[in-house]
């Protein structure tokens, strides 16, 4: 093998390290065009009329965005309600039983349900509640309630792997039954784990458009009855930015800026919460 | 499920407790612990079954969204058979269905976006595993890329149809194509950005699995750094590096709205990588709303269950070489 000068390879490692560089940080730029466009093109539309009114027709000013605003809040919700103690449950189910059968193949159905695209929970979702019942919000929330469900699972899981054995080996010795351990022991002791699942979750599905395209449907009148369609904020910014008017336009560029500074919000939060009640055993 | 001996061998008789004071009130006192104990059992074994009814259901669920799929698909399949997959003409006026432009255009526009994002996550994956592990600048950087995966596509969509399409026409009028702006290459692009972060953070995790004396033989041997990445680093964690940039296809396949919002949506044959499109999940998004005949639906659906099998598929080998990889 030919021998290269030193000089040579020390030079290559340097333009090596120079373009991994300069590769990295290439990533930010476009996050960094896309957060200072969206709040440069968002921060002069919003205005306390935005936030209560609802979109008003082509040509009129004044138009608002309140429906979407509390349909996602309240489809959010109710999606959280559904997921949230299904998704704790399972993770602990997962991690008490790490051996059994039926644990392998639930978890393997957990890992196959992170990965499916959202359109077809939201195909599936039609067929299971739009069809019956005609769309709702609660239609959308139970899909976009199947989303949040692997990510809860697994964090939970995850968290409750870790704790060591002779934390629950101590309340059982105690005399506690299983219920008091796990609700008093082990779920307490790994809280920031599963919260943090929990934020990820909902961060997650608050920008989910998909779903909600065949299920919750739009509306554009202020809307409480989740039986009945409702607008969520995703859903506008799509139906808007599509859209060939200006005044719609506008309406998508604040209802974007709503959205992201709530899921840069949500994220920070759960890093937050990881830092401050990070599990130290 | 043996509850029983799991609580110190209860038994359904008044006796074991051995009652020292007799009176009538102690002997109430002593049933009543007794019976309350009796209903921890019970309240214990039927959490038992709650948890793993929830077990269940999660295969329940898997499998049910598998069944609505295939039952729903099924006067499609019935109707058109294989044909259906390369069948280059999606007509529902005249009931043809091909579902070839859509697989097509899902094919091109994934790979050309990953083709594109792989140096990106591949670098940050170095620098973030290898070079500076620590410190203000790379912690910086690594929250930053958290935050492109946690940015909504919906966004990332509305960002390309303001900033990025006008961007590709100019340069599309520069190279001599027609200056469509819209199409494939668009979309490709946005999906680069988007699928960044799940190959880099995967990539950076299996580059701090490898161990330190191995890299420490090879700088003693008076390599440098780049030699110790491209002959220690790379080798050893190519396996965990491609189920990384699987899952970042996984995603790129199954991402509808950015794509939806920038790709063109025709239903012809995609001719260029510059001409209008369509992906797999964006006809589904854009057409099964207003399908109004049961096979036109079903066809459609059939396209859900072609997405949903290979998503499940990439995804499963991606994460069985993550699972092989960390264990060893």
């Amino acid at each position: 093998m030919e021998i290269k000068s030193v000089k040579y390879r020390i030079g290559k490692n340097y333009g090596f390290k120079a373009l991994v560089i300069i590769f990295a940080f290439a990533c930010v730029v476009p996050l960094l065009f896309i957060l200072s466009y969206i709040l440069e093109q968002g921060i002069t539309k919003i205005n306390w009329r935005f936030l209560v009114n609802v979109p008003r027709p082509v040509g009129e000013t004044g138009g608002g965005i309140v429906n979407a605003l509390m349909g996602t809040i309240l489809i959010i919700i109710c999606a959280s309600l559904i997921a949230i103690p299904i998704g704790i449950l399972a993770g602990i189910y997962l991690s008490e039983n790490k051996k059994s059968r039926l644990a392998y193949w639930s978890r393997l159905c957990v890992d196959i349900l992170q990965g499916v695209p959202s359109i077809v929970i939201g195909i599936v979702a039609y067929f299971w509640l739009v069809k019956p019942f005609g769309f709702s919000a609660i239609s959308g929330s139970v899909a976009l309630a199947i989303m949040m469900l692997p990510i809860i699972v697994r964090s939970t899981e995850e968290t409750l792997k870790l704790l060591p054995a002779s934390l629950k080996e101590a309340a059982f010795a105690l005399g506690m039954p299983f219920h008091r351990v796990i609700f008093k022991v082990i779920v307490p002791v790994g809280i920031s784990g599963i919260l943090s699942g929990v934020m990820l979750s909902i961060a997650r599905i608050t920008g989910e458009t998909a779903p909600l395209l065949f299920t919750a449907f739009g509306n554009p009148y202020l809307n409480f009855k989740i039986w009945k369609p409702m607008e969520s904020l995703p859903h506008v910014i799509f139906t808007y930015a599509t859209s060939p008017y200006d005044e719609w336009k506008d309406l998508a560029w604040g209802a974007s800026l709503i959205l992201l500074v709530w899921v840069l919000l949500l994220n920070i939060f759960t890093k937050l919460i990881t830092r401050k009640w990070k599990v130290q055993l | 499920m043996n509850t029983s001996v799991e609580n110190g061998g209860i038994t359904r008789s008044d006796r074991p407790l051995r009652v020292i004071n007799s009176t009538p009130d102690a002997i109430t006192k002593a049933k009543r612990r007794i019976r309350r104990s009796f209903r921890q059992i019970r309240t214990e074994t039927v959490f038992r079954q709650t948890l793993m009814i929830i077990g269940l259901l999660m295969i329940v669920l898997v499998l049910g969204i598998l069944l609505t799929l295939v039952v729903k698909s099924l006067p499609s399949i019935q109707a058109l058979g294989l044909k259906y997959l390369w069948g280059k003409t999606w007509d529902p006026v005249q009931d043809i269905y091909g579902a070839a432009p859509f697989l097509l255009g899902t094919l091109i526009s994934s790979f050309l976006a990953l083709i594109i994002s792989v140096p990106f996550s591949l670098a940050v994956a170095i620098f973030l595993g290898e070079y500076y592990p620590n410190g203000w600048l790379p912690d910086f950087l690594k929250n930053a890329v958290e935050l492109i995966a946690a940015v909504p596509s919906v966004i990332y969509g509305f960002w390309a149809l303001a900033v990025l399409v006008p961007i590709v026409r100019t340069f599309e009028s520069k190279i001599g194509v027609a200056p469509l702006g819209q199409g494939i290459f668009a979309s490709s692009l946005i999906l680069a950005v988007m699928i960044i972060p799940y190959a880099a953070s995967l990539g950076r995790s299996m580059i701090q699995l490898v161990p330190s004396q191995l890299k420490e033989a090879a700088y003693g041997l008076g390599a440098t750094r780049w030699e110790v990445i491209r002959s220690v680093i790379l080798p050893y964690t190519k396996s965990g590096l491609f189920a990384g940039v699987l899952l970042s296809l996984g995603r790129a396949l199954g991402e509808t709205m950015a794509v939806t919002m920038v790709i063109g949506n025709t239903s012809l044959m995609p001719h260029s990588i510059f001409g209008y499109g369509n992906t797999m999940a964006s006809v589904i998004a854009n057409e099964f709303t207003e399908a109004d005949k049961p096979v036109y639906v079903s066809a459609l659906i059939e396209l859900g269950l072609v997405l949903f099998l290979v998503t499940v598929v990439i995804n499963l080998i991606g994460k069985k070489i993550i699972d092989r990889f960390t264990n060893d």
